[in-house]
């Protein structure tokens, strides 16, 4: 389970996160929906400690960071919690010098100090996951936008993570691309993987999350299942937004 | 203007001069340039990580370090290090001497050359390895340092190439190499033009068999990378 307590950030003189509250629950997928600048990306790079808030707590699993402007955190701590996290990027931010197995190889060797042998057979079960078991030796450039992001998917579950957390991962794909990545998701959603996704695919939101988080400048305006966000919601700001991407 | 008398004292003039010139070269110009390469690159690349390092006192080392280097004639380096020093005690024999003096040259230009390359990574790249739990340094080590490598070749190449040419002013502190040589030669035979033009020749194809190497190199180098 993760619990995020009134969380603050600010970027200088920006208010990007005004006293976030979420519980999101363990092998659950939660949805963070929002116009852009809404803070959903800011909130999920603070799970990772990509960002570090102004203030507030972040529990996950058994780990729980106060965060103060006063106290600095110890590096220590921000790797300790970063371990239990795996993000996916919406440029993939693959290693362009490694082929596709050695990215995914390369975390479990440098940090988790798995044996090349342990690395490479973990690597090569999640190939055939995410439907790219024959990919291993490519180089990240030979690949298409939809199989280098899946190779994304592989090498932050490669570590392990308590949780997966997804930011826009579709966004910068190619639409007809888009789908084969949502079924990667879907399935992992499926096994019971904890996930927390940013996204503005509201069919897969409504199809796959057990939790949408409606955010809007810098707060969180609605959350719940996603027959009670999409279906049933009275919240004018969110009606708002969903009529402008009514593409669902 | 050429009688054949002259032509042929000319062309013996040249073909008893090539083998002590290219001796000189092989001698004195390949080593002091490879040697201060060598040495100059491991300058250079520390130098880089200091100016990167948050450590305040590091960082203002290098960046004075890197200012006075490239802000001052290569040949006045030289010659305070050949010429001034004694007068504070230390003597340089002439081939030390120049090693020094290139090598410290060398490490300032090509750090700028390495510190740019670190720093045209993508920012991306850094957040991605601490995403699966680097520290800085693993993710400097692992993810940055082999990309930014990639990006330095070229430039370093031609600093190299540049490198074999100016060891030339190695000759204003008597070291003998290939300039001095034909300088030597030039003024015994009384053949500055000819000489001169074989020294150049010389170089041309010193450099024109680096350029080769260099651009096998970065064949090498670009094969994972997208273009």
């Amino acid at each position: 389970m993760i619990t995020i307590e009134k969380l603050f950030k600010r970027f200088h003189d920006l208010e990007v996160l005004k006293g976030i509250d979420v519980i999101l629950e363990k092998g659950k997928t939660a949805v963070i929906i929002g116009p852009s600048g809404s803070g959903k990306t800011t909130l999920l790079r603070c799970l990772n400690l990509l960002e570090i808030p102004d203030s507030g707590k972040i529990s996950l699993g058994s780990n729980r960071i106060e965060f103060s402007p006063s106290a600095k955190l110890r590096t220590k701590d921000i790797m300790t919690f970063r371990k239990q996290t795996g993000m996916v990027f919406q440029n993939y931010n693959l290693f362009p010098h490694l082929t596709a197995l050695e990215n995914i190889m390369e975390g479990q060797v440098v940090v988790l100090k798995r044996s090349k042998e342990v690395a490479r057979k973990k690597a090569q079960s999640l190939l055939e996951k995410v439907g790219l078991k024959d990919r291993g030796n490519m180089y990240p450039h030979q690949l298409s936008g939809g199989q280098q992001q899946r190779i994304g998917i592989a090498r932050a579950m490669a570590m392990d993570p308590e949780v997966l957390l997804f930011d826009e991962p579709t966004s910068a794909l190619d639409p007809e691309l888009v789908g084969e990545v949502l079924k990667v998701m879907k399935d992992l959603a499926k096994e019971g993987m904890t996930m927390v996704i940013v996204t503005h695919e509201m069919k897969f939101a409504e199809d796959v999350a057990d939790q949408v988080i409606f955010m809007d400048q810098g707060i969180v305006m609605e959350k719940g299942t996603p027959d009670e966000v999409f279906n049933h919601s009275g919240n004018p700001r969110l009606l708002q937004f969903l009529n402008k991407v009514s593409s669902r | 203007m050429f009688t054949s008398d002259r032509s042929e004292h000319i062309i013996g003039i040249l073909r008893d001069s090539f083998f002590p010139i290219l001796e000189a070269g092989l001698y004195f110009t390949i080593p002091l340039t490879l040697i201060t390469f060598i040495l100059g690159l491991i300058l250079a690349f520390l130098t880089a990580i200091a100016r990167i390092s948050e450590m305040k006192i590091l960082n203002y080392l290098a960046r004075v370090y890197v200012w006075i280097f490239r802000g001052t004639p290569l040949i006045v380096q030289l010659f305070i290090l050949f010429y001034g020093f004694p007068s504070i005690g230390i003597t340089l024999t002439p081939f030390p001497a120049a090693i020094i003096g290139f090598t410290l040259n060398v490490g300032a230009y090509a750090s700028e050359i390495f510190r740019a390359s670190i720093l045209s990574i993508p920012k991306g790249q850094w957040e991605a390895a601490y995403s699966i739990g680097m520290t800085k340094s693993q993710a400097m080590k692992r993810i940055v340092l082999p990309q930014a490598m990639r990006v330095s070749v070229p430039p370093l190449g031609n600093s190299f190439i540049s490198l074999v040419k100016d060891t030339s002013l190695a000759a204003t502190i008597t070291v003998t190499e290939m300039f001095q040589k034909g300088q030597q030669i030039a003024a015994a035979t009384y053949e500055p033009l000819w000489l001169y033009i074989e020294v150049a020749f010389i170089y041309l194809i010193f450099s024109t068999i680096l350029s080769y190497f260099q651009s096998a190199l970065e064949k090498r180098y670009n094969r994972s990378i997208a273009k």
